[in-house]
């Protein structure tokens, strides 16, 4: 019984039935630890959590020059920035906004800088539903190739205060 | 043989285990508290339903923010630790033979955890803490909410302190032969885990409230924060593992007598919680910048997975241990030993469903949303809540309601009122939650954020649409409310027992089961069979774990796939 004291020699091997599930279960276990480690080789998508620190003021500075010197027109109030192929791209979440809006490149690899102004934001790139997290005080690099043409959203999943429900953003990508 | 003194102890009428009138004092407080906060988490619950159910969207965007910070301490943090504590009361009394420890202690406990919980609700309800459960920096709540957090872990650890000090008297007193019962083994084993995650919970508040209060200048670093406050928040989770673990084990032998195919295996599998479940923080880490490649995937392995074989075990062990009680009562077949269960016993209907709910819903999708690379598509969108409400709420929620139908009679003894709804209540509950829990997971992979009051972003400069996932999230609406009005029901029920419940005083709790079940079980477990017997094999149980091994298997890989169809990223 469960509620009683066991047998005073209770260390016994496992078998039958449960010796054989022990098993299984280990191995499968070894499968889910194998295919991480396989993946980080052989497959295209993780997140090596590449980051720098920064302060936000600081970040929000090399910004504002990347917005500068390759804004191509506006939408939304919001300067899009023609990316150079290939190069460093710069974005910010501040109250609440995702900015700027980026046109990229289908195909080329992009060394996107994510952080924050203020609270922690999370970068979620819809349809694909890819997610990051952004934090202040933290240049978060993601070395990302748009695979497809079209114009993709960015929502913020990581509550972030009383606009979070209305902080938006936009990746153009051009063929 | 026992320590209690004559005038402070009572036989149980049902059971003939002694208790421990202090410790009995204690369970009734705790408990009453934790109904408590289960009321005020399913009134917050049906609010926030009722608010993504886009159809109906009850609550605006800062409305919904204060619920859901309301919703998520009352259910994840008060109503669960209040009934550990219920639960470690228990355990290093009544079935140790043994007295509680200090009241002097228990008190403190109980004070503390009181006050903390008045301290944050009010701060919660007063709008001056709308930083939802996790409370991430630089967000920033008034000081009585991170106090109040504090106080409220001084008390649990003082809990700790005092189920501890109850085994060492235990041991001291030779209350008992032997090894401790597995029950209590589990409860220990929760125990241990509580102590690191409210060392945790210690190192990331007291900080946090010292900036609040202007004493520091600057909040904690926001990864640091992070990486720290989940050390307290999911460590805590891996208490309730181990409690409702603990309590499967002791509801089955409850309800049908069961006993564990193998103490070793058993006592092993809580070992294994205790050496490797620390580093499950990381999982919610994942995507995070500042933590490397390496550092993710072997904390997300928890060291090669060992905490989810530990959960494996217990997930063939459980039902293994029901089936040879089944069998033993002469039930035979594949699966007689299920149809003809006790389902018309709430204790055992909660328990079961709480089993096969957290394996085939919390176990899987907790395993492949934590696996380092599928986090991309899944961190903080609706698949997480999907996830923790089929481990928290359809697992260890069910689990202490289960329990809860045996406390009343057996601790209160009092009576349940309205029986054939008690009896129905768990698949109330247990069916809410997992409807629930689809449909989110659905809308998540659609890419509905969590903690998000809306799909239509309305107010936002670039629209945005996701509307698709509209029907999931009736479907979590609808679900929802059914889950809430389960538990309200559960709430009701209770706190009807508990202050007008007709008293069993002086005579066996009326058996939630048949007569002839009754007797059974009861005869099983006065007496000394030997589950390992010819013929009681475990064939059932190895079927069903076979098929939760084809649905892992089947969902796992068919994430890999979806992770294969996104932009490539480093």
């Amino acid at each position: 019984m469960s509620i009683f004291n066991p047998p005073v020699k209770w260390l016994e091997a496992p078998h039958g039935y449960e010796r054989v599930w022990i098993g299984i279960a280990l191995a499968w276990c070894l499968v889910l630890s194998a295919a991480m480690p396989y993946w980080h080789f052989k497959g295209r998508q993780t997140s090596s959590g590449e980051a720098y620190t920064v302060t936000p003021a600081d970040y929000d500075a090399r910004v504002t020059r990347f917005v500068e010197a390759n804004q191509v027109d506006t939408r939304s109030g919001l300067p899009v920035v023609q990316a150079p192929p290939g190069g460093d791209i710069y974005m910010i979440g501040k109250l609440w906004q995702w900015f700027p809006i980026l046109k990229l490149k289908k195909g080329v690899e992009y060394r996107l800088h994510l952080s924050s102004f203020d609270y922690q934001h999370g970068f979620s790139l819809q349809p694909m539903n890819m997610n990051f997290q952004v934090l202040p005080g933290y240049d978060h690099v993601l070395t990302l190739t748009p695979a497809e043409a079209g114009e993709f959203h960015i929502i913020c999943n990581e509550f972030c205060g009383g606009g979070h429900s209305t902080m938006t953003g936009l990746i153009i990508v051009e063929e | 043989m026992g320590n209690m003194q004559k005038d402070k102890m009572r036989v149980c009428s049902t059971t003939g285990l002694p208790v421990c009138l202090n410790a009995e004092l204690f369970i009734k407080l705790n408990a009453v508290f934790g109904v408590v906060a289960l009321l005020v988490g399913s009134v917050a619950a049906i609010l926030l339903a009722l608010t993504r159910w886009e159809t109906v969207a009850l609550l605006n965007p800062l409305g919904y923010y204060q619920v859901i910070t309301l919703h998520g301490l009352n259910m994840l943090i008060f109503w669960i630790l209040f009934m550990e504590m219920a639960i470690l009361y228990f355990c290093s009394t009544t079935l140790l033979n043994s007295r509680n420890f200090s009241n002097a202690l228990s008190w403190g406990q109980f004070g503390l955890m009181a006050i903390g919980m008045v301290a944050v609700e009010y701060s919660v309800l007063a709008g001056r803490a709308s930083v939802t459960m996790t409370s991430y920096v630089p967000l920033e709540a008034k000081q009585e909410f991170y106090l109040g957090l504090i106080l409220f872990a001084v008390g649990a650890l003082l809990g700790v302190v005092n189920f501890f000090g109850g085994l060492y008297i235990a041991k001291r007193d030779k209350t008992y032969k032997g090894a401790i019962p597995l029950v209590v083994f589990g409860a220990l084993a929760a125990a241990i885990i509580a102590v690191f995650t409210i060392v945790h919970g210690a190192l990331v508040l007291i900080p946090t409230w010292l900036w609040s209060i202007g004493v520091l200048e600057n909040p904690p670093d926001a990864a640091w924060y992070r990486l720290i406050w989940w050390g307290l928040g999911h460590c805590s989770q891996q208490i309730n593992v181990c409690a409702m673990v603990a309590v499967w084990y002791f509801l089955a032998t409850l309800t049908t007598g069961a006993k564990p195919l193998n103490q070793t295996v058993c006592r092993f599998a809580f070992l294994m919680y205790i050496l490797f479940i620390n580093l499950a923080s990381a999982h919610h880490l994942l995507v995070d910048p500042g933590v490397g490649s390496g550092w993710k995937m072997w904390n997300t392995s928890y060291a090669l997975y060992l905490a989810v074989l530990a959960s494996m075990i217990h997930g063939f062990t459980v039902p293994a241990s029901v089936e040879a009680a089944q069998r033993k009562k002469g039930i035979g077949g594949l699966f007689g030993w299920l149809t003809k269960a006790p389902w018309k016993d709430p204790g055992f209907a909660a328990f079961f469903l709480s089993l096969i709910i957290f394996g085939f819903g919390g176990g899987i999708t907790g395993v492949t949303l934590g696996t380092h690379q599928i986090n991309i598509i899944a961190h903080n969108t609706l698949r997480i809540p999907g996830h923790f409400h089929v481990t928290v709420a359809g697992g260890t929620t069910l689990a202490f309601m289960g329990l809860a139908y045996y406390v009343v009679p057996l601790i209160f003894r009092k009576e349940y009122p309205l029986r054939p709804l008690a009896r129905l209540q768990p698949y109330i509950f247990g069916f809410g939650i997992v409807l629930m829990a689809i449909g989110m997971t659905l809308a998540g992979s659609l890419g509905v954020p969590r903690r998000h009051p809306d799909i239509d972003f309305t107010g936002a400069r670039i629209a945005v649409d996701m509307g698709e996932a509209a029907p999931f999230l009736a479907m979590l609406g609808i679900g929802g409310t059914i889950a809430a009005l389960g538990a309200l029901i559960f709430v009701v029920l209770t706190v009807w027992a508990v202050f007008l419940g007709k008293t069993n005083k002086g005579r066996a709790m009326t058996s939630w089961q048949t007569p002839e079940q009754d007797r059974v079980t009861k005869s099983l477990m006065s007496s000394g069979w030997n589950p390992n017997e010819k013929g009681l094999k475990p064939k059932g149980t190895v079927v069903l774990t076979f098929i939760f091994l084809a649905s892992f298997a089947v969902y796992y890989f068919s994430n890999w796939k979806a992770l294969v169809d996104v932009w490539p990223v480093k």
